[in-house]
């Protein structure tokens, strides 16, 4: 049953990735860019913590951290270069 | 017993990728820009939340070790999603709207991410004292 589960999760997951590619090619303003490689992140972690549960190892939750981490960081970098223009003043 | 947690991890991942699906789905479906900001910080912030979830108590139950580092990337996930969509509506409010578009800033005369650097050196100057001889 659990098989079934993941291969569930993880064939909507690669869906929902795939959607925030075809977004971030025919988005309209770049505030949808952003946002749509946040969500690219954000999946890319359940996908990372999907394999690590299959797999049946630890290993793959420190990188799904630091994916996390640097979800969060280049996301605001960016927003941040669009609102001031530069990142650190 | 097992049966049990079998069935609860394979609850938690078939919503967990149903909220994911819905999440991004939302993205290239929903009109307005400020609509598309809703579906992928909420549902998709609770797909991960369904992943991590099972993920725990797939460890916890067959794989007979506890393990607490999705508890750190959930609540990390859930305390940086709220600063990420309120930066993407600062860019929104930055590029497509005017000051004269947007609604009343209460006892502001304009939102500050309108600010230009003259509005930043006036307010500057309102607030510190004049100088005392």
């Amino acid at each position: 049953m659990i098989e079934s589960a993941a291969t569930f999760a993880f064939a909507c997951f690669a869906l929902a990735m795939l959607m925030n590619l075809w977004k971030v090619v025919t988005a309209p303003d770049v505030a949808d860019r952003i946002l749509a490689l946040d969500t690219m992140f954000i999946n890319a972690i359940a996908l990372m913590v999907l394999y690590g549960m299959a797999l049946g190892t630890e290993i793959f939750f420190e990188a799904a951290m630091i994916i996390a981490m640097l979800g969060f960081v280049s996301t605001v970098a960016y927003a941040r270069f669009i609102l001031r223009g530069n990142i650190i003043e | 017993m097992e049966t049990l947690f079998e069935f609860l991890v394979a609850a938690f991942l078939v919503t967990a990728g149903i909220f994911g699906i819905v999440g991004s789905f939302g993205l290239i479906k929903l009109n307005d820009q400020m609509s598309r900001l809703h579906a992928p910080t909420k549902a998709t912030t609770l797909g991960v939340g369904g992943v991590l979830l099972a993920s725990m108590l797939h460890a916890a139950a067959f794989e007979k070790y506890f393990s607490y580092h999705e508890l750190m990337i959930t609540l990390f996930l859930f305390l940086t999603a709220p600063i990420t969509a309120n930066f993407i509506a600062k860019v929104h409010i930055h590029r497509q709207e005017t000051r004269d578009t947007m609604p009343e800033a209460g006892g502001d005369d304009h939102w500050a991410t309108h600010d230009t650097p003259e509005d930043e050196e006036r307010r500057s100057a309102e607030q510190t004292p004049p100088a005392e001889d």
